[in-house]
């Protein structure tokens, strides 16, 4: 197949050999399990449950709210311990509204009824039994996939994507799923393509990863679904780039991936519906990578949602020396976790504890205008002249630049020479956009409400006047009446 | 634990120093070869204009209230130094590497803001005000002499040379640069075919043994570096490509025109600074435009304003002149010319679906 040059990305050191031969293996059930109920994007789901009351795996705990959300599932049997706040996985450490379960030690499924042949339920059956399963894209973006299933099919989508790049440095867990549930993934995509009618499927993998190429590769042969070895370059697993790649198409500038006739979704969602669908089971489990160089035995580990990084950590062995930064997801966007009192929740793709070898801590020098982010940004920006204007507090200058185009994705900082970090520039400016346009919504009704208060003043004095007229004609009316009469 | 920090959390292992350490060792071929053939005046010029950045640097960063030790360490005083001598004729005196030096990092550097906030080249607009300012020191050259050889002067005589303006040797070596040479027989009346007859020799030229600048010479040693400085991604080939297209394209159509009026393609590359300008001079980052195209065309600017300098302007060589005009133009060229935003076209407005 013909592939599209990606413009700009970069070859970071991608470690993942240490722990890519590691198959998957089940993490024990931990003492404690926190459920955040907000672990997708869009709004937060609502309890279900109270404290006190016995679940099943599997049982809803909370719902849904709102169309672009997605219900939270108890990730084993047990006891609902506690409903309230509890720090979230964030660099923050904020807390939110977290459910902490206490596991009984059964693991009892909560049994649902299958259907005979999945393949023969309506596309809205399956949508829907997706969104029940509170299945949410795994690959870190978190999107409630029945939504995305609904509007691919509303927007007839031709092609399916298959995303199983995996991009990111030191991140296995795909690679894994791919080569080890390898009939299950392609049940999966088969069940997302019947759900949204596309014709083709092409499933993106890099091209370092070539067993699982191979496994996948074999588990089609002679289906509709195409395997495409695509170069290792990051940011190949960001969809608009997988895209670019696979089709040589580009999605409009504030348009979606489905105006273009396409739809991505990641190899993890894939499994995580032939299990929705296949077993009945929902989304109460996911695969990590625990890796980086502070960690005594890098694993892929199959995790309930809720479980402690701690316990992840500790199930490998520990540190083999003191980790000087740990993170959640990979290096080039995950985030940054001060401590290890955290859960695990559905977009976790990775924890990784990393020395202070691995991690530059190196001065920030002045830029030499060397134009090396440029060259690596995949989506045309000048990071150096936008950081330059956000510096300048010109937020306008930036926008102007594409600001609202970057993907986030750290290329330009990976690049930079003088360790200039670029994309906090973009955060912070693109945080900054947020709370202007607040800004200016609020004072967009401030002033309605104050349009509003003259022209009920106006009002009011006219019906006065009026009143007072309609007073005066009657009073002229009634004398004129009382002279007529005398 | 650390404060929170932001991805991305791993980084290449490049830094500022390490580009300009780069750019320092592709100079050395052709700086070393300068140092044999001029022998001790030039090495002692190179060493002064070094010792006069660094100490210029140094004072401006304290003035300026900032750490003078990372930013004296990072190299890029060193470069501009380094650039400059190469640029001067080898057997200046000191004060001329002194007044350039502290030029360049005083007035072409941190008047502007320091490393890079300035808009022009420092070094080029160093030798600039030098050869406006004194023009009989900047445009006395010697024929080489190389170390070792019998008239090159010794270690003292090279002192002398350098720091008193005196020397035994010195009035019997000097001679013109071949592009200085041919302006002035043109003014006498006399055709290229006899101005350059015994003057050009090709095969002495290319290994750069003939007079001119401290490094300038040899265009083959600069074209090595350059080429290193490509493969090392230091810099990209845009630049130098199309600067030294700038200047061969006129050459060899007016050559082509009047041979006997016009310099043809081989002394245009091998004398002057070309090489020098097109691999080290216009490709630093800071002052020459950000994107391929911008590039292209700054590199194409450089080129044929060089030509047009050399050619009819009132100086002998061209390169600085050029780069600095250039330089003011770099700005407009990155505004023109910018990369298309995916899922954009070139006005910056969304793709139709």
């Amino acid at each position: 197949m013909k592939l599209f040059r990606l413009p700009g990305g970069i070859h970071p050191h991608t470690c993942k050999t240490l722990s890519s031969d590691q198959p998957i293996q089940s993490l024990p059930l931990p003492e404690w399990l926190h459920i955040p109920l907000q672990q997708h994007i869009g709004a937060p789901a609502k309890p279900v449950v109270k404290v006190g009351d016995l679940v099943y795996k599997g049982q809803v705990i909370a719902v849904s709210q709102g169309a672009i959300s997605a219900p939270v599932h108890a990730s084993t049997s047990g006891k609902i311990a506690a409903i309230g706040n509890y720090p979230a996985p964030h660099p923050s450490g904020l807390p939110i509204f977290t459910i902490t379960l206490k596991p009984d030690g059964e693991d009892r499924w909560l049994e649902q009824e299958v259907p005979n042949d999945p393949l023969t339920l309506s596309p809205e059956a399956i949508a829907m039994r997706v969104n029940a399963a509170g299945i949410v894209g795994l690959g870190g973006a978190t999107f409630p996939t029945a939504v995305k299933l609904n509007l691919g099919r509303r927007s007839q989508v031709h092609t399916l994507i298959i995303n199983g790049s995996e991009c990111e440095p030191y991140l296995t867990c795909d690679d894994r799923l791919m080569r080890e549930r390898t009939m299950a993934v392609v049940k999966g995509i088969r069940l997302i393509r019947h759900a949204i009618g596309a014709q083709t499927v092409l499933v993106g993998i890099e091209d370092n990863k070539s067993q699982a190429i191979a496994a996948m590769q074999f588990a089609t042969l002679g289906t509709e679904i195409q395997i495409v070895p695509v170069p290792t370059l990051y940011p190949m697993g960001s969809d608009r780039q997988l895209v670019q790649v696979l089709t040589g198409k580009e999605v409009p500038a504030d348009g979606r991936l489905a105006d273009a006739g396409l739809l991505m979704h990641n190899v993890g969602t894939a499994y995580a519906v032939y299990q929705a669908i296949y077993l009945g089971r929902p989304l109460v489990s996911r695969i990590v990578t625990v890796s980086g160089g502070a960690v005594a035995k890098p694993s892929n580990l199959e995790v309930p949602m809720g479980t402690l990084v701690e316990e992840l950590f500790r199930f490998c062995g520990g540190f083999r020396e003191t980790p000087v930064r740990l993170l959640m997801g990979g290096p080039m966007m995950g985030i940054h976790l001060t401590n290890t009192q955290v859960p695990v929740i559905k977009g976790t793709s990775g924890v990784l504890a990393f020395t202070a070898q691995e991690i530059s801590c190196n001065a920030v020098s002045p830029c030499i205008r060397c134009a090396n982010c440029l060259r690596a940004c995949p989506v045309g920006l000048l990071p150096l002249e936008m950081a330059a204007h956000i510096r300048a507090h010109d937020l306008n200058g930036a926008i102007r630049l594409g600001l609202k185009d970057c993907i986030a994705c750290g290329s330009c900082a990976y690049v930079c020479p003088a360790h200039i970090p670029l994309v906090h520039y973009f955060s912070y400016a693109k945080g900054e956009l947020v709370a202007r346009e607040r800004i200016k919504l609020k004072q967009e009704a401030t002033r309605k409400l104050a349009e509003e208060r003259i022209e009920r003043q106006a009002r009011l004095t006219r019906e006065r006047e009026a009143a007072a007229a309609a007073r005066q004609t009657a009073k002229e009316k009634q004398a004129k009446a009382l002279a007529e009469a005398i | 634990m650390n404060p929170p920090t932001h991805a991305p959390h791993i980084h290449l292992p490049t830094d500022i120093g390490q580009i300009m350490n780069n750019v320092m060792l592709a100079l050395i071929p052709a700086t070393l070869l300068g140092f044999w053939l001029y022998g001790w005046p030039a090495i002692n010029l190179w060493l002064v204009c070094v010792l006069a950045a660094l100490a210029t640097e140094a004072l401006s960063l304290y003035l300026r209230g900032l750490t003078v030790r990372p930013t004296l360490l990072d190299g890029s005083a060193m470069l501009t130094a380094w650039l400059l001598a190469l640029s001067l004729p080898p057997w200046a005196p000191w004060w001329i590497a002194v007044i350039g030096a502290v030029f360049a990092l005083l007035v072409g550097k941190h008047v502007f803001g320091g490393l890079g906030q300035n808009v022009f080249n420092p070094a080029m607009i160093a030798r600039v005000v030098l050869l406006i300012s004194f023009p009989v020191e900047m445009t006395t050259w010697v024929a080489p002499v190389p170390l070792g050889s019998e008239q090159a002067p010794h270690f003292l005589e090279g002192l002398a040379i350098t720091f008193t303006g005196s020397g035994t040797s010195f009035d019997a070596l000097t001679s013109a640069s071949l592009l200085g040479h041919v302006k002035t027989e043109f003014t006498r009346g006399i055709d290229l075919q006899t101005a350059l007859t015994g003057y050009f020799i090709p095969h002495e030229a290319i290994w750069g043994w003939h007079s001119g600048s401290l490094g300038e010479t040899s265009a083959v040693l600069l074209l090595l570096g350059g080429i290193v400085l490509i493969v090392k991604r230091i810099i990209t080939w845009h630049i130098p490509a199309a600067m030294l297209i700038g200047v061969l394209l006129p050459a060899v159509l007016m050559h082509a025109l009047n041979p006997s009026h016009y310099l043809g393609l081989v002394p245009h590359l091998l004398h002057g600074g070309l090489m020098l300008g097109a691999f080290f001079i216009a490709t630093d980052p800071v002052t020459s435009p950000n994107t391929a195209i911008g590039q292209w065309v700054f590199g194409c600017g450089c080129g044929l304003l060089t030509y047009i300098i050399r050619t009819w302007g009132n100086y002998p060589e061209g390169v600085a002149f050029a780069v600095l005009i250039m330089n003011a133009t770099t700005p407009v060229i990155d505004h023109y010319f910018r990369p298309r935003i995916y899922g954009r076209n070139r006005k910056g407005e969304a793709l139709l679906p």
